[in-house]
């Protein structure tokens, strides 16, 4: 057998994005030994893409906010499929975590009275999100980072994990190998978070890095974990859609949360049409009702005036992008108008710096001049790692999820900024139910030499074929795949092409070639990640042809209504021998005292 | 190591799709290819779309022709300052090279940051730079400071939390670059970090001694290189590197600075 490195822990976290970071400090500061495993560089994970703020309800601007309310647009927004006692825990302390964040160094833009400042965001009924300019995500990963290299984290950077390994079916342990080498390393632990994030890099036209291979929710599930709402894929209304190399880049929501306006081809401000009647009066009736929000909004005035349509959630905005385009609406380059250069230059530089130079730099688009060209980017998986609310604990005994990769915070469509503060509150905990966990492990854990010869020979079986196709072949087929038929838009019979299209593309990556050397080999790192998407790929499919009506991000053509059987189960996929198996089940009950929070509709009204 | 990369195979085809649209053409990609042990440039043609930039050209390169060719990248958005090398000679962002801003028809040279040691191809041993952040004393807030401040307190340490760490201004500093003391001298990444907690406004540590015994602020001088390579726009020199220069000289060689503080009793933060 080929020799390897071992590392022993209490907590194995994989990935070091916000919530891996805030899960190794709390697991740390628990007493517990801690690795932090990553597969690029510290400080380089996709939080430091996110943009325009983390959601807590300070009410430091709306004075009015508060958890209740923050709860109640969270349940909304994701069309009450989420678990309730998440978004209740998350609402509820969120605002501790923000605080946190700055006491470990984190500067927040200021309000003018010197605290942190908040700005508007769809979905959330009060100016909710702390944030840095456009680059919340940059502040928040280096104050976790600083304050995580401080605190005795030991981190393995570079390092893919590829497989978890059990012990009487508790977590023992998992195998990676190192990016640079190649070679494989091997940590024991009574305890692994995982904190992976997405699988973006199973769409054609995505936000996501190189990095979002679904690797977290790969592990769980051959682990045995059960992953929950994988059909509810989020499509950000907001990508570039010109040039062509950054196509699907993000343009923030912040854009529109400082006042961005969408409008057609013809001119038309067409957000009006698309807001859903029942929340129609959450919105501003006119232009000018809109105009006098966003003066409020910059002069930091409260107002009675209601928030722009732009700032409905991101499932509606993207449909009617998408509508828009199709029916003969969209820009030249197949996109909407996001126009902001009506506001001063200056504002614009200072509230959206990034967004400034990204397009000026890459699209030759002044945006303090002209409006941009926007349209719908695969961006966030709402699914994942099914998750125990308050411990974060998956459902196999010593396996933890936190931040993209668990499931039940957002239900059918996740608001903005509620990602960040995600990361936060559930890293922490995810990193206390972990250490919790390996505290109470006495007994030895045992993982067999044959279970990691298996997993070695997997990982190096490309290299030992004659011949066959490129892995990035591979991938642009399952890429064309999802985002021609698991789209924003979908139905029965895509479905299951997709479905047909999915098991060809499974034998041809369990054929593919890698050349070259163990050393840093792109190709070869590939070839194991597509293993993890085409499984992510088969539960959003089959979860989705499951789901025979339309709610949140998950649009049927064939079924268009939402169906109230629906909204009372989570579709679960689960490894049966070979197979996935998915069935629906029972979706956790709200509480009564928590019911009577959306039994006040004149309340919220406003 | 393969013969993909003396014969670069496929490009013609697949540029046909672009040149039907009468603005397609090719251009010469000329890569670094190797390790530790030394390398070669290697040559490979590459279809070019609107807008492209030298990192689309080597993904492009990477997906068709070398999928062995090793490349750091995140983002693609000059937000997370993976994919940095020396293009044309020139330290950047691969993601923020445009070829149109390239000379045309002349080939496009790509390599490694020299500074630090070559792992593969384009990718570097990047790892010094995390131990000499680790090395820095982390922010501490003063007891019993009001955790209140104002935008015009943070708009100067806002700018030092731009960066990205691309690490480009240690790839071209000549301290590091050219005389190698890296044992010697933290580099502008790092005094930019400092700045940034020194500058905080309710920090409490004293970091100037660190500055001058061992991050070598004095071996800086001045050129401002790194301020010009900054993709974030941080004026690293003017900005961060000379108030804590001053802030240094002010503490350990001025020596009327030195005796009132003793008269006074005050050793305040600035």
């Amino acid at each position: 057998m080929e020799k390897y490195e071992i590392h022993e822990h209490d907590v194995i976290v994989i990935g070091a994005g916000g919530a891996g970071l805030r899960a190794a400090i709390e697991a740390s500061s628990n007493g517990a030994s801690v690795g932090l495993v990553c597969k690029s560089l510290l400080g380089k994970a996709h939080t430091v893409m996110a943009e325009g703020g983390v959601a807590a309800a300070l009410a430091h601007v709306d004075p009015q906010d508060s958890w209740q309310t923050h709860f109640r647009d969270t349940m909304k927004g994701g069309s009450f499929v989420n678990h309730w006692r998440m978004a209740q825990i998350h609402a509820q302390e969120a605002p501790a975590r923000v605080h946190e964040l700055e006491q470990w160094g984190a500067l927040f833009d200021r309000t003018q009275d010197g605290r942190i400042l908040q700005r508007a965001f769809g979905g959330h009924t009060y100016k909710r999100l702390a944030h840095v300019g456009d680059r919340t995500g940059l502040e928040m990963i280096r104050t976790l980072q600083d304050r995580g290299v401080h605190q005795g984290l030991q981190v393995y950077m570079e390092c893919t994990i590829t497989r978890l390994f059990l012990d009487g079916g508790r977590i023992a342990g998992a195998l990676g190998y190192w990016r640079d080498t190649g070679k494989f390393v091997l940590f024991r632990a009574k305890a692994v978070v995982l904190a992976t994030g997405g699988i973006g890099k199973a769409f054609k036209i995505t936000s996501n890095s190189w990095e979002y291979t679904g690797d977290g929710q790969g592990l769980a599930y051959d682990a045995g974990a059960e992953l929950i709402d994988m059909e509810f894929v989020q499509f950000h209304p907001t990508g570039m859609v010109w040039p062509p190399g950054v196509m699907g880049l993000l343009v923030t929501e912040g854009v529109r949360g400082e006042g961005g306006v969408l409008r057609n081809s013809v001119g038309e401000r067409f957000m009006w049409k698309y807001l859903p009647e029942a929340r129609r009066n959450e919105y501003a009736a006119d232009e000018d009702e809109a105009r006098r929000w966003l003066d409020a909004a910059v002069e930091a005035r409260q107002t009675e005036d209601r928030r722009p349509p732009e700032l409905s959630t991101r499932d509606n905005v993207a449909r009617a992008i998408y509508t828009e385009v199709r029916e003969g609406r969209g820009s030249p380059h197949g996109g909407a108008f996001l126009d902001i250069a009506y506001l001063p230059a200056d504002r614009v530089k200072k509230k959206l710096p990034s967004m400034y130079h990204q397009f000026l730099e890459l699209a030759d688009v002044d945006i303090t001049q002209q409006p941009m060209e926007v349209g719908p980017t695969m961006h966030y998986l709402m699914g994942g790692v099914r998750v125990d609310p308050d411990t974060a604990a998956a459902t196999v005994p010593g396996l933890f999820a936190a931040g993209e990769v668990a499931a039940g915070l957002h239900g059918a469509n996740r608001l903005g900024g509620n990602s960040l503060s995600d990361l936060i509150v559930f890293g922490r905990r995810a990193g206390m139910g972990a250490a919790l966990h390996a505290r109470g492990m006495t007994s030895a854990l045992q993982i067999s030499d044959a279970e990691i010869e298996a997993g070695m020979r997997d990982v190096l079986a490309p290299f030992e074929r004659p011949s066959g196709e490129s892995p990035f072949e591979v991938q642009r087929a399952l890429q064309q795949c999802m985002s021609d038929y698991v789209g924003i838009f979908r139905t029965e019979a895509d479905l299951e092409t997709a479905l047909r299209t999915l098991v060809e593309l499974k034998q041809r990556a369990e054929r593919v070639r890698v050349e070259g050397t163990r050393v840093f080999n792109p190709g070869w790192h590939l070839a194991h990640d597509l293993r993890n998407m085409l499984i992510v790929s088969e539960a959003v499919t089959r979860s989705a042809l499951m789901r025979k009506e339309s709610r949140g991000a998950h649009s049927r053509l064939d079924h268009t209504a939402m169906n109230e059987a629906f909204g009372k189960v989570n579709h679960c996929a689960k490894r049966a021998g070979a197979e996935m198996s998915v069935e629906p089940t029972p979706l956790p009950e709200m509480p009564d005292d928590l019911k009577v929070l959306f039994e006040a509709p004149k309340e919220m009204a406003k | 190591m393969t013969g993909a990369r003396s014969t670069p195979r496929g490009a013609a085809m697949e540029s046909a799709a672009g040149a039907a649209h009468g603005t397609a053409h090719e251009v010469t990609l000329r890569v670094f290819r190797g390790g530790p042990e030394g390398g070669a440039l290697v040559d490979y043609q590459v279809p070019v779309e609107t807008g492209m930039v030298v990192l689309d050209a080597i993904h492009w390169v990477q997906g068709h022709q070398a999928p062995d060719l090793a490349v750091r990248w995140n983002c693609k958005a000059a937000k997370c300052g993976s994919c940095s090398a020396e293009v044309n000679g020139k330290p950047a962002l691969m993601c923020k090279s445009r070829l149109d801003h390239m000379p045309a028809g002349e080939p496009i040279v790509v390599r490694p940051m020299k500074t630090f040691p070559v792992v593969k191809d384009l990718v570097t041993d990047v790892r010094w730079n995390y131990q000499v952040n680790q090395r820095i004393k982390p922010f501490t807030p003063r007891s019993g400071a009001e955790w209140k401040w104002y935008q015009h307190d943070i708009d100067r340490v806002q700018e030092f939390r731009k960066c990205i760490e691309c690490f480009l201004c240690q790839d071209v500093c000549h301290v590091l670059r050219s005389h190698e003391l890296k044992h010697e001298f933290a580099g502008p990444r790092f005094f930019v970090r400092i700045a940034g907690l020194e500058m905080h406004p309710i920090d409490d540590a004293d970091r100037l001694g660190y500055l001058k015994d061992n991050a070598g602020i004095g071996l800086c001088n001045i050129t401002k290189c790194c301020s010009e390579v900054c993709p974030e726009s941080i004026t690293i020199t003017d900005n961060a590197i000379i108030p804590l220069k001053e802030r240094v000289v002010d503490k350990y060689y001025d020596p009327l600075k030195i005796v009132w503080r003793k008269m006074t009793g005050g050793d305040k933060k600035i």
